[in-house]
């Protein structure tokens, strides 16, 4: 049954993501895209979409596919299922707290997950860059054809966020990075 | 409506995280200043150290931070019911705002300024992503064990993606790996301990 499916496979991403949103993305990559539920392609534009609209990506990805599989009731089924481990999890980590950071296992298991999570979210980095700049956006079963244009945006981006950070001391905002993107898309694409 | 009764607390967890959820954008630490702002400073239910515990729990605990941040907070305040008020607070506006673009999506899609602006955003996430690894690479202790763990996933996920595998639980199955090395390295360690 679909609902239940939904349900299920948010929960095991819920409760297989360390260190927050974009830690889920190779998870969901593999569920939501494996079992035909979304294109990758649809994948990439929804973290851009979730990136501009306010909440946690987590709630806001769940949602979408849910609803864009089963509707409504699928959206409620899979925002339930990414909920649930954090709810049953940090319930019980809240009656026992201090016993728990504290105890070695935890924090071994912790220092083990860790550089994990990071190189699979730069996997997706480098998939992502070399689906777009290589193949089109597409599969890298497809043909290759060097974007040219992708490639200058990548480059002037990079160049822009680089003196940005040495003149303003910050990093720039995702979401003004996400407007000057699509800005740039614009210009160069149309 | 009595200012500290069950009911008032209740509400407040859930209009705090209702407002966390709707002026947050991409999630994360962004969502502190209003926690703090709304349950640490008007109604002093919980303490700015507090506060940082939570933080580094809800990023050491599986599921997304927000979450996790929204769950600890309303049990802190008023138990498992004040969990589930601030956790529903939380999911509200996502669930309504993605509902509402959802319905627009498709047609959306079909214009030809939003085609290349989607184009240039994908180029975007890309350097997000690269951001994000940089960020988070501050909590990992690069010693041996976790440059080859790190490369060994890399290589993985990689190939995996050109032989084209179609495994549905690779990272799932990489996190546990990780999660049980760790947890064998631990045991390890405490035995040379205990010989010495």
């Amino acid at each position: 049954m679909i609902f239940f499916e939904l349900f299920y496979t948010f929960f095991l991403i819920g409760l297989f993501t360390f260190g927050g949103g974009y830690a889920m993305i190779p998870m969901i990559q593999e569920q939501v895209v494996g079992k035909g539920w979304l294109e990758s392609e649809a994948l990439t534009d929804f973290i851009a979409i979730s990136e501009v609209t306010p909440g946690p990506f987590a709630l806001n990805i769940s949602t979408f596919v849910g609803n864009s599989v089963a509707g409504p009731f699928g959206a409620v089924c899979s925002t339930i299922g990414v909920i649930l481990p954090s709810l049953i999890i940090i319930i019980i980590v809240a009656m026992i707290m201090n016993k728990f950071l504290k105890n070695r296992f935890v924090q071994g298991a912790l220092n083990g997950v860790k550089p994990i999570v990071l190189s699979l979210i730069l996997s997706t980095a480098i998939l992502l860059f070399v689906k777009v700049i290589f193949f089109n956006g597409q599969s890298i079963k497809s043909e290759f054809v060097f974007d040219l244009k992708s490639f200058t945006l990548l480059i002037t981006l990079v160049m822009f966020l680089i003196i940005y950070k040495k003149v303003n001391k910050k990093s720039l905002n995702p979401i003004v990075l996400l407007g000057l993107s699509a800005l740039l898309g614009i210009i160069l694409f149309i | 409506m009595k200012k500290d009764g069950r009911l008032f607390r209740l509400l407040t967890l859930f209009l705090t995280f209702l407002k966390v959820g709707a002026l947050t954008f991409g999630g994360g630490y962004a969502m502190i200043p209003i926690i703090q702002n709304e349950v640490t400073k008007k109604r002093k239910w919980i303490t700015d150290a507090e506060i940082l515990d939570i933080i580094v729990i809800s990023e050491t605990t599986p599921g997304p931070i927000a979450v996790n941040t929204a769950t600890y907070v309303g049990y802190k305040v008023n138990g498992i019911l004040g969990s589930i008020f601030a956790t529903f607070g939380l999911a509200l506006p996502s669930f309504v705002i993605i509902f509402v673009i959802s319905y627009f999506y498709k047609d959306f899609m079909q214009w030809q300024i939003i085609q290349a602006a989607f184009k240039g955003l994908k180029v975007g996430v890309i350097i997000l992503l690269i951001n994000a690894v940089i960020k988070l690479k501050k909590n990992v202790k690069f010693d041996l064990i976790s440059i080859i763990l790190f490369i060994l996933t890399l290589a993985i996920m990689i190939l995996s993606t050109i032989f084209d595998f179609g495994f549905k639980y690779l990272s799932l199955c990489l996190i546990l790996f990780g999660l049980l090395i760790g947890i064998v390295l631990t045991a390890l360690s405490k035995k040379k301990e205990m010989k010495k």
